[in-house]
């Protein structure tokens, strides 16, 4: 059980939590944290000392939100409460907070014995809260250079994972992304137990690599050479200077089916015996979110969840917040497609192009710490081929006029450009007819914005109030 | 109708764009295709990778940014182009070096882990990078040039190198908001005849369209001893400085000079 001290921080936390929602400022997500962690650091491990099934923490450049709504799903069908943070609070501060507001003010967890906590951790802030919350299970999804302006560099990252897992006391079960050899390689840091997902089908790779690639150079120093790219550096590689390579992974997707509106692939658990596939429909799109799919699957698996419920969770979770989210605005279809870093683009513009009709794009940039102050990502983005696969295109943001020069030095010249998101959505759903698709693609605090402008339009929950809705 | 075969055409040489392109510094050649098409000049690009042969000539270099590890991979291979390009820069042949490319392009890079990494010694310049501890300096940029035209130039930098000029280079701008070359002398970047080395990615060159005009001018008169150019506006280019520039105004670092 927490301290006095640490019951006292907690009291404060929940308090200034509430107070922010009540003044309506955002979802108070990180304030409670700060309160708690201030007062009492060691609150955490205290907390997570209740969980009788212990925490997984979901880390990677894309993917941590949908991949932590799915896992958090399969473990609600089995009976178990897990309990998440809330969309994006996956800094320390907010990790922190999901804690306090779980916990009664005397400092217990509720249902402790049926708890889990699937926590999503930003990729820099892991090796600071992995000590803290012992997680049984990790999850490595990818990582991709995205906010090198917060980060530094992408090497800097992998490599402070590396000494995290070298140097931890407690042995967690490790879930790998085997396609993508940063994460693959960290099988190597530490003794800790380790599972692998990848994808087990050439004909979903790539024709042409893309230009935004953030691993060409093994541990070792040689290049690595793709047999097949699925995205950016993520394929089957090997390395012939040292003969490290892709393994073929415990948990993998074959016969990936890309369709307009979700993906069917086979879903092949190896320790479930040969033959024990399962047909998946998953309702979302690009081949990204098979990876989300996977690395949710093998830490469900990792947990001892029964592949029908894992099943069960990837074809009815539905979207998280503001990713892949749809909207019904008189009539038109709209989506929202994140998008912060090169490949996530990437992988959406694909999604686009792939698409019957050319939808009406109204793409967002801004520039806030949380998106990145550094804009130029948006060169190492192969928007080129967006060329001839969109309708009316509407930019907006901060830095609406920066991603506009991207779009027309890609030859798909801006129709609209309109930094204010409100007005700009409203323009770009004038310029889609009814039955037609409106693809919205923005970064961070843009998606937030927009998100807001399509709530106050149909009437859909403020985010704070869909994360608490997922965990109840 | 077929497209007119230009006039005059730029030989321009890309090194090591698989390897040094860490801040989207591609935008750079997409930008300049795109001017120098607008502008009816012509524009060859040959990329230059690792062991690759140089041309035997070039009107315009240029050079990304890297990671410590991929200074590492490049820095041997350059050292032995080292002859050719300096003759290239003697030759007046227009250079942009960005970031990791503008260290190696001076005389040394010494690495945080003490490792110096020898550089091609174009511009009189060394760079040290402080011990881990030190921030790097991170931010938007605004930094006004004394080249004819040009002006301000708007742009991010990411670098833990601190780089320090000797007497035979001038610094490319002084710095209006922003770190710089160290963060302490109010310098950016560095000039030598028509080489240029700075900090600014951005992509630099698509938001500081007068700064690609001055570069394809210089590679011109290299290849033809004149360059006369037409005045096309850009009003995209010019929308996207004017923001930049905005941005690095109201939260780029203050010179503290």
């Amino acid at each position: 059980m927490p301290s006095l001290q640490e019951r006292g921080a907690l009291l404060l936390g929940r308090a200034a939590g509430t107070a922010a929602r009540r003044l309506g400022r955002g979802g108070g997500t990180a304030l409670p944290g700060l309160v708690a962690t201030t007062l009492a650091p060691d609150l955490v491990a205290a907390l997570g000392g209740q969980l009788g099934h212990g925490s997984v923490v979901v880390t990677g450049t894309n993917g941590k939100t949908t991949t932590t709504r799915l896992l958090a799903a399969a473990a609600t069908l089995v009976g178990l409460q897990p309990f998440t943070n809330r969309s994006g609070s996956n800094l320390e501060r907010g990790i922190v907070s999901s804690y306090v507001d779980e916990a009664t003010p005397a400092g217990a967890l509720p249902d402790g014995g049926q708890r889990i906590g699937v926590i999503e951790v930003d990729e820099a802030a892991l090796p600071g809260v992995f000590p803290r919350l012992q997680p049984r299970v990790a999850v490595f999804l990818n990582l991709f250079r995205d906010q090198l302006d917060r980060y530094g560099e992408v090497d800097s990252v992998a490599e402070a994972w590396r000494s995290m897992l070298a140097e931890s006391g407690v042995l967690s079960t490790l879930v790998l992304n085997a396609d993508d050899p940063t994460i693959a390689q960290l099988a190597e840091a530490g003794d800790h137990a380790v599972v692998t997902f990848g994808i087990e089908d050439s004909h979903a790779g790539l024709d042409d690599p893309e230009h935004a690639s953030d691993a060409r150079f093994c541990t070792c120093g040689g290049a690595f050479t793709y047999d097949t790219v699925y995205m950016g550096h993520v394929g089957i590689w090997r390395c012939d200077a040292c003969g490290r390579g892709r393994a073929e992974p415990d948990v993998a997707a074959r016969d990936v089916d890309l369709m307009s509106d979700g993906i069917s692939f086979q879903l092949d658990i190896r320790s479930e015996g040969p033959g024990r596939t399962l047909q998946i429909y998953l309702p979302f799109v690009g081949l990204y979110s098979v990876y989300n799919a996977l690395g949710a699957a093998a830490a469900a698996h990792v947990l001892g969840l029964p592949v029908e419920a894992i099943a069960e969770a990837l074809e009815e979770a539905g979207p998280a917040f503001g990713r892949q989210e749809r909207f019904d605005v008189d009539g038109c279809n709209v989506r929202l497609l994140l998008a912060k870093n090169p490949t996530g683009l990437n992988e959406v513009a694909r999604t686009i192009v792939a698409a019957d009709e050319p939808p009406t794009l109204l793409a967002i940039l801004n520039d806030g710490i949380a998106d990145g102050r550094d804009v130029s990502w948006i060169y190492d983005a192969d928007i080129e081929q967006l060329a001839g696969h969109v309708g009316s295109v509407i930019v907006a943001g901060t830095r609406a006029d920066d991603l506009a020069l991207r779009f027309q030095l890609a030859g798909v010249t801006p129709d609209v450009v309109e930094p204010r998101i409100d007005a700009a959505l409203k323009t770009a759903l004038a310029a889609t007819s009814e039955g037609n698709w409106l693809e919205i693609v923005p970064t961070y605090t843009a998606m937030l914005e927009v998100r807001d402008a399509l709530a106050a339009r149909t009437g859909a929950a403020p985010f704070w109030d869909e994360a608490g809705a997922a965990t109840q | 109708m077929t497209t007119p075969v230009p006039e005059r055409s730029l030989r321009v040489v890309d090194l090591y764009p698989e390897v040094m392109d860490v801040y989207a510094d591609r935008g750079n050649v997409i930008a300049l295709r795109a001017r120098c098409e607008a502008l009816g000049v012509g524009c060859e690009v040959i990329a230059v990778g690792l062991g690759d042969a140089l041309p035997a000539e070039a009107d315009l270099v240029l050079i990304g940014g890297g990671q410590d590890r991929e200074q590492h991979r490049i820095a041997d291979d350059l050292a032995a182009r080292g002859p050719a390009l300096r003759a290239w820069a003697d030759g007046d042949t227009s250079m942009l070096a960005v970031c990791g490319g503008f260290q190696l392009f001076g005389h040394y890079y010494r690495t945080a882990a003490g490792v110096e990494l020898p550089g091609i010694g174009i511009f009189d310049a060394v760079t040290v990078a402080p011990a881990l501890k030190w921030p790097r300096c991170i931010g938007d940029v605004l930094a006004e040039t004394a080249l004819d035209g040009v002006g301000e130039v708007a742009g991010f930098e990411n670098h833990g190198g601190r780089t320090y000029l000797g007497p035979n280079a001038a610094p490319f701008a002084r710095v209006l908001n922003g770190y710089g070359n160290n963060g302490d002398d109010g310098s950016e970047g560095a000039i030598t005849r028509q080489a240029v080395g700075t900090y600014l990615h951005g992509s630099l060159l698509p938001k500081n369209p007068a700064l690609t005009d001055h570069l394809i001018a210089a590679a011109l008169r290299h290849r033809y001893g004149e360059a006369e150019l037409p005045s096309v506006d850009d009003p995209y280019a010019a929308r996207a400085h004017a923001t930049a520039a905005n941005v690095a105004r109201q939260r780029g670092r203050p010179n503290p000079r």
